[in-house]
């Protein structure tokens, strides 16, 4: 794939990707002390290299501005480190951003060139335009989120203190972070099947506190139902997009049809095949539209609910050891052997459990509003846009149709 | 109407113009509103079983077009033999009457009898308000059941022609009467030059599906598509003037008992033999090598290739559309549900709310894409598809003239080597074989002339009727696209309105959560 470079449609591109970082963070910490954002991507082969530019009047910072540049996984090891540090344990982990995928677009660039033989010009041209189109909405996406993660984490009073973090940000070297090699990865499957067995038998424990167990229930239910929901809303947009294709087609067709000679029936078919040009081109947004605010909507809270409910299982993790530790302890001062052993561990688990408690009250609740906030503007905006389009098709149409 | 006729008209005009018919006629004139008004109270009189025959004033009628009217003659009833043999002049070009002439006493219930039976471009515009004849095909029924199941189909045909015994009449037939029906009207017309519209295809597997007594969704949209094809093809049919007349067509219509037209099923003799020819046919479109005199030909048979390719290629694109259209509105379904769910488990109310009005929309959303769907298939893919299976019949149209002209080059060259072989038996010196050899070959000449003479004639008619089929066929197809692509244009706007409709209802409510 040839190398994009987005510093042509640079400040477009910042504006939409500072509204889509507000839409996705309603409470975007907008305070001087600490702003991030990616100012630049490149596209290479496989990879892309993302410009992350800091603002900050933080001490820690060698400077007030200055900017790195960062690759997929070097987010993806940030954000590991902050689920193995145990001091985040009582907070929502922003969740990582998904690795950038260009395989479906550069497989129908593929298949696009090898067919070129098959179609006129025109129609080459079109979909190539198009292809590209397709490419250059994917690797904006991708980009905001990896912008999104960052804002998160600067946003959150604590995790915008890590170590970790500035290191990221500042560190203008290679972290010489590798993606985790085969080992690795099975290393981290079999974690996560360990973790969800656990999760289950944890899951299991009454809660004494009724927040925390109506919270449990409800985002159990609502993870699974915002992820069918997420799936859902991707097959209608790919079939939306698949009508659109279509509809290029048949402008296409009519197209040549029109060519044929220039009899009343030729210039008829020539205006209703820049109609359907116009529609599709409507349609295509549309369905990017609804793509944006709806389906990157869903899937974002699938994840964020799926570290909402990591957080939870954290901590149920840690009320079964306190628990346990409890036990522990009566056992001891029954037998009265370890006894002080028994105690101190106790009032680490007591300690462990109740910062964890705390903390995981407040990240629930503001998780609830931030989402609340999310849908509703990105609600609102789909259907003000689905009416805006809605309404130029209609004018279209009947302009043409007169 | 007849009366009317009879009676001396108030004004003098017409009678002025029926004694100066001859040379009326002849001057091309403006516009080609309304037909020859003077021949059109004979024509009336004579058509109409009600009113004596005017031949006399027929001979005034030049209409070249009745000259080759030859063929259907025969087939046609006895009063429109008289009509038509008394054919005018050959070689005169299509005329149109002077605008003078049209007087407004020329009704429209006149006008039907005279303009099925000229092809020019009066006839055209005059069809659209005089030709009126209106076939609806509606109410299948399974008639019987197992294998010997059948559909049957009500045809109803509304008209004020006179050429209909009643105004309004309706028959039941099944889908192998309307392919009977097809396959007499093209062994009768299509060697001849005239673009018979093509039946709908049979199908198997649709047709066993519904005798087996499957009450599902896709055998009601096979029923439902058929039927839709049926009536096209019917009004297809007696759109073209001369189809509208036979007798055939009329039995079609009108009687309640029809024979069983046995040789449509695929695997009767009848339909193998079919097959043969069509193979047959193949091998010969292959051989046959002409020398095009007439250049029109050529350009037509090139564009209507093209137009072929592109047509096709357009028909599968809307298929797609339809396909990919139908599977929107499934996933739609299938997110407004989700969405739902979505809505139930959230506990912020107006969210849930908001959510709740979402999969609501989204499930009027997925109707509206449905009718969308169908819009799309009945309206434009349909349409597509017809006009492909027609320019199938068209192509075979071109190919009979070549057939034809093949026939007539033929007898010909057999005419040139019977006229060898009498040269040569001039020089042979066997007296006594001679003159009976000479009378054989005689006969044997006069009788070649005469096909190569009947050939030419056969030739130089086809090609004619064909250049006046097209022409037909091409203004046909203009209307047929317009109108069609501006209901579809239409369907499209009212879809687009009822989602601004739908979206401007769930706004408010989605401003709504706090």
């Amino acid at each position: 794939m040839s190398v994009h470079s987005l510093s042509r449609n640079h400040t477009l591109f910042k504006l939409k990707l500072y509204l889509l970082c507000q839409i996705l963070i309603f409470d975007k910490n907008t305070d001087a002390t600490l702003q991030v954002d990616i100012s630049d991507a490149l596209s290479e082969r496989d990879k892309v290299k993302f410009t992350v530019h800091t603002k900050s009047t933080l001490p820690n910072f060698k400077q007030n501005e200055f900017s790195v540049v960062r690759q997929h996984e070097e987010f993806i090891w940030l954000h590991d480190s902050f689920v193995e540090n145990e001091e985040y344990a009582g907070y929502i982990i922003p969740p990582a951003p998904p690795r950038p995928d260009f395989d479906a677009s550069r497989e129908k660039l593929q298949k696009l060139g090898e067919g070129e033989g098959s179609m006129t010009k025109e129609e080459f041209t079109k979909m190539k335009q198009e292809l590209e189109a397709e490419y250059l909405a994917i690797f904006k996406k991708t980009v905001a989120m990896h912008e999104v993660f960052l804002c998160r984490v600067a946003a959150h009073p604590v995790l915008r203190k890590d170590l970790n973090f500035h290191v990221f940000l500042e560190y203008n070297q290679d972290l010489s972070v590798r993606g985790k090699n085969k080992k690795e990865k099975l290393e981290d499957f079999f974690k996560n099947v360990v973790k969800s067995a656990d999760g289950v038998l944890v899951a299991g424990v009454k809660d004494v506190d009724d927040f925390f167990e109506h919270e449990k229930t409800f985002l159990l239910e609502y993870h699974n139902r915002v992820k069918d929901a997420s799936a859902k809303s991707d097959r209608m947009i790919r079939s939306h997009k698949n009508a659109a294709d279509d509809i290029n087609r048949i402008a296409s067709s009519l197209y040549t049809l029109g060519t044929q000679d220039s009899t009343d029936l030729c210039k008829f078919f020539l205006k209703v095949s820049e109609l359907f040009e116009k529609t599709r081109k409507i349609e295509a947004r549309v369905a990017a539209d609804e793509d944006l605010k709806l389906a990157d909507l869903l899937k974002y809270y699938l994840r964020e609910s799926q570290a909402a409910k990591d957080l939870l299982y954290r901590r149920s993790r840690a009320l079964v050891d306190y628990e346990n530790a409890n036990k522990a302890l009566d056992k001891a001062r029954a037998k009265n052997r370890d006894v002080l052993q028994a105690e101190t561990s106790q009032q680490l688990c007591c300690h462990k459990f109740e910062k964890i408690s705390e903390s995981a009250k407040q990240e629930l609740i503001d998780f609830k509003t931030r989402r609340v906030a999310a849908f509703r503007k990105n609600l609102v905006e789909l259907a003000e846009l689905e009416l805006k389009h809605a309404k130029v098709t209609t004018v279209q149409l009947l302009r043409k149709s007169s | 109407m007849a009366d009317t006729v009879r009676d001396p008209p108030p004004d003098g005009t017409d009678f002025h113009e029926l004694e100066d018919g001859e040379e009326l006629f002849p001057e091309p004139a403006a516009a080609p509103e309304e037909s020859q008004p003077a021949s059109l109270p004979a024509e009336d009189i004579s058509t109409n079983s009600n009113g004596p025959k005017q031949d006399l004033l027929f001979d005034d009628d030049p209409e070249d077009l009745f000259a080759e009217a030859t063929e259907e003659v025969s087939l046609d009833s006895p009063e429109r033999d008289v009509l038509l043999s008394d054919g005018p002049s050959p070689a005169i070009t299509p005329i149109t009457p002077p605008t003078s002439v049209i007087t407004p006493r020329i009704g429209h219930a006149h006008d039907d009898m005279f303009t099925h039976s000229s092809f020019d471009e009066i006839e055209e515009e005059e069809g659209g308000d005089s030709f009126d004849i209106h076939i609806s095909v509606s109410d299948p029924e399974k008639v019987g059941d197992g294998m010997n199941a059948y559909m049957a189909y009500k045809v109803t045909t509304k008209t004020s022609m006179s050429l209909f015994k009643q105004k309004d009449f309706s028959v039941k037939r099944r889908f192998s009467d309307f392919l009977g029906l097809h396959s007499k009207l093209a062994s009768k017309y299509l060697h001849i030059g005239y673009i018979v519209p093509p039946a709908p295809e049979k199908s198997i597997v649709g047709m066993t599906k519904v005798k087996v007594g499957k009450e599902d969704q896709s055998s009601n949209e096979f029923v439902e598509k058929r039927r839709s094809a049926l009536e096209r093809y019917l009004m297809r049919t007696v759109k073209h003037p001369i189809l509208l007349k036979d007798p055939d067509v009329l039995q079609f219509l009108e009687s309640s008992e029809l024979p069983r037209a046995v040789s449509t099923q695929a695997l009767s003799s009848a339909g193998l033999l079919r097959m043969v020819n069509k193979a047959a046919d193949a091998v010969n479109k292959m051989t046959i090598k002409m020398n095009e005199s007439d250049a029109w030909f050529e350009e037509k048979q090139q564009h209507f290739e093209n137009l072929d390719v592109q047509l096709r290629k357009l028909h599968a694109s809307v298929e797609s559309l339809v396909c990919h259209r139908k599977e929107l509105s499934v996933n739609t379904a299938q997110f407004a549900k989700s969405a739902a769910m979505l809505g139930n488990s959230e506990d912020h109310t107006a969210l849930s709310r908001a959510l709740s009005q979402l999969a609501e929309v989204e499930e009027k959303i997925d109707q509206l894409h449905q009718d969308q769907a169908n819009g799309d298939f009945y309206l434009f893919s349909e349409l597509l598809g017809d006009y492909v299976r027609l320019l199938t019949a068209v192509k075979g149209v071109f190919e009979h003239r070549m057939k034809t002209w093949q026939k007539w080059q033929d007898s010909q060259m057999l005419l040139q080597k019977k006229r060898e072989a009498e040269a040569k038996l001039q020089f042979t010196n066997k007296p006594d074989k001679l003159q009976q050899a000479k009378d054989e070959i005689k006969e044997e000449i006069e009788e070649l002339e005469g096909k190569v003479q009947q050939g030419e004639r056969d030739f130089e008619q086809i090609s004619k009727t064909i250049r006046k089929e097209v022409s037909r066929f091409e203004k046909e197809r203009v209307k047929d696209f317009k109108t069609i692509i501006v209901k579809y244009l239409e369907s499209l706007v009212l879809t687009q309105q009822q989602l601004i409709k739908y979206w401007e209802a769930f706004l408010p409510e989605a401003k709504a959560i706090s």
